[in-house]
């Protein structure tokens, strides 16, 4: 039972590695993006020191190690689910004997494992060549931010199971996904900080789900949180993990006794 | 060009045609194309609240440089963006049947392409311009609505023969070469003051890949900030617009000519 689902990661993994060349050009585009905000926020800054307690050097980090995570974290689970209920494959996959939405998980994982190898751990050295970042000095700081990158990979892939049911009740939902993508870009605090918001948005940023996947573990390792902080960030990441899990399930009974297969 | 009319006329009715059988479809695309736009004024516009200005820029400023950027990219999107171009025409071998029809093939693929939505970006883009032009007290006359459109058609130009000339790549290699993706994330770079960037940025984003040129460089020959540099660089814009066709078009000629069909 479980050496099927961890195959399931070997494949996606090998699957990926068979298009590793895709991936060398996304370093270059996600440097490319990181650049953009590197500029934007240095002229933001000026002769500020700091803005609402980031120094221009954490600033710089923060952008930087955000999209890196990002390189990690991203897929596209939610389109995945989407075309294979549009083409009717999906109907094939409820006859076997394994629980679909841990099969894109999973799939989900083997795809973040190349991610975090070939993309997001050569990005950050390229990146730190390039600009100048401040990398933490303290293990512990690493060690916390790989267990709220865990995090960070499994509420979003959450999320993305969520959207991509949309397609079990909507016929068409490519909109949708691309409008949830950049919600979540900013939302998450990839684009600002979370910190930097306005105080109202700020606030309702902090009753949704998406700054889990990227301010909280950025806000870690750029030193901003540390201490019980840190360790309430975790906390606050594990509490969505598992809250998620209930629309998921409720959305995924629902969806599949209204499953119909256009065409064939 | 009576002939390229009517064919411009019978594709669009086509479009529309296809278009109004998913009308739902249609606003949510438009919605989430605008959804992203708006995403990056936010982040603007947050910015704007920790500090006066950017770069030297004022907050009005820059969005209205924002704003002048949608309107070329509007079009641009529209009429000339050829995303797909590749896998469908080379891969697939479309370009077999388009070659074998009398009217040029660039125009014919260009057509069979358009996306009509993108023009309301275009719309928002002038809201915007016309939003912060108040703000800022500014005045117009009809030289203003002259320039406009030349200015314009310059940064439209710019775009088409830098993306026909990217595309034209499709022809020498059927492989992914990442370069567009790229290129679309490079060119958001144009929309912030082109001050904010290093020496080497500008160079690049001034001469090599102009996207100077469809965003900060004629927008500001609107702005009462500008001084005689800026104006120069304005006014270059159709120059430069001509020069990037140019170089799109020979290039789209070349790669026709080495164009073998896909076999099958």
């Amino acid at each position: 039972m479980t050496s099927m689902y961890l195959d399931l990661i070997r494949i996606r993994f090998l699957m990926m590695l068979a298009y590793r060349v895709n991936y060398y050009s996304g370093i270059v585009i996600y440097a490319v993006n990181i650049g953009a905000y590197f500029f934007f926020w240095h002229a933001i800054y000026g002769d500020q020191e700091a803005i609402r307690g980031f120094t221009l050097a954490q600033m710089t980090t923060y952008v930087a190690v955000t999209w890196m995570a990002r390189a990690f974290y991203f897929n596209n689970l939610d389109r995945e689910i989407a075309n294979e209920v549009r083409d009717g494959s999906v109907a094939i996959q409820f006859i076997r004997p394994y629980n679909y939405l841990l099969v894109k998980l999973f799939q989900g994982f083997g795809e973040g494992l190349f991610r975090l190898l070939l993309f997001m751990t050569p990005g950050l050295v390229v990146v730190c060549l390039i600009f100048p970042i401040e990398l933490p000095r303290d293990p512990a700081v690493w060690l916390l931010y790989a267990v709220m990158l865990v995090f960070s990979f499994i509420i979003n892939a959450e999320l993305n199971l969520l959207t991509g049911m949309g397609a079990f009740y909507i016929e068409n939902v490519d909109g949708l996904l691309r409008m949830k993508r950049v919600f979540i870009d900013l939302f998450s605090g990839v684009l600002v900080p979370i910190a930097l918001f306005p105080g109202w948005l700020a606030a309702l940023s902090e009753w949704l789900p998406f700054q889990a996947i990227a301010y909280l573990p950025s806000a870690v390792f750029t030193g901003r949180s540390t201490g019980d902080e840190a360790l309430a960030a975790i906390g606050l990441q594990a509490a969505w993990a598992v809250v998620l899990i209930i629309p998921i399930m409720l959305m995924w009974r629902a969806a599949r006794k209204r499953l119909f297969v256009q065409g064939g | 060009m009576m002939f390229y009319l009517g064919l411009m006329w019978e594709y669009f009715k086509n479009y529309a045609k296809t278009r109004l059988t998913y009308r739902a479809d249609f606003w949510i695309e438009v919605v989430s194309d605008l959804a992203f736009q708006a995403i990056n004024l936010i982040v603007i516009l947050i910015a704007f609240r920790h500090t006066p200005t950017l770069g030297g820029w004022t907050e009005a400023e820059v969005v209205f440089v924002f704003g002048y950027f949608m309107v070329p990219y509007g079009i641009f999107s529209c009429f000339f963006d050829l995303w797909n171009f590749s896998e469908r025409y080379i891969v697939k071998g479309e370009m077999d049947r388009v070659l074998t029809r009398p009217a040029h093939n660039l125009f014919q693929i260009l057509l069979e392409n358009m996306y009509p939505p993108g023009l309301i970006g275009s719309f928002v883009g002038l809201v915007i311009m016309a939003v912060t032009a108040r703000q800022m007290g500014m005045t117009f006359d009809w030289t203003d609505l002259v320039m406009l459109l030349v200015l314009t058609a310059g940064a439209v130009m710019v775009y088409f023969g830098l993306y026909t000339a990217l595309t034209a790549i499709g022809f020498f290699t059927d492989a992914p070469t990442g370069i567009l993706p790229l290129m679309f994330n490079l060119q958001s770079y144009g929309r912030y003051p082109v001050t904010i960037y290093n020496r080497t940025m500008r160079f690049v984003l001034t001469w090599l890949l102009p996207f100077a040129f469809v965003g900060v460089y004629p927008a500001s020959y609107f702005l009462e900030r500008s001084g005689a540099a800026d104006l120069r660089m304005a006014l270059l814009t159709p120059a430069v617009g001509l020069v990037f066709t140019a170089i799109g078009l020979v290039v789209w000629n070349i790669g026709v000519k080495r164009y073998r069909g896909a076999g099958s």
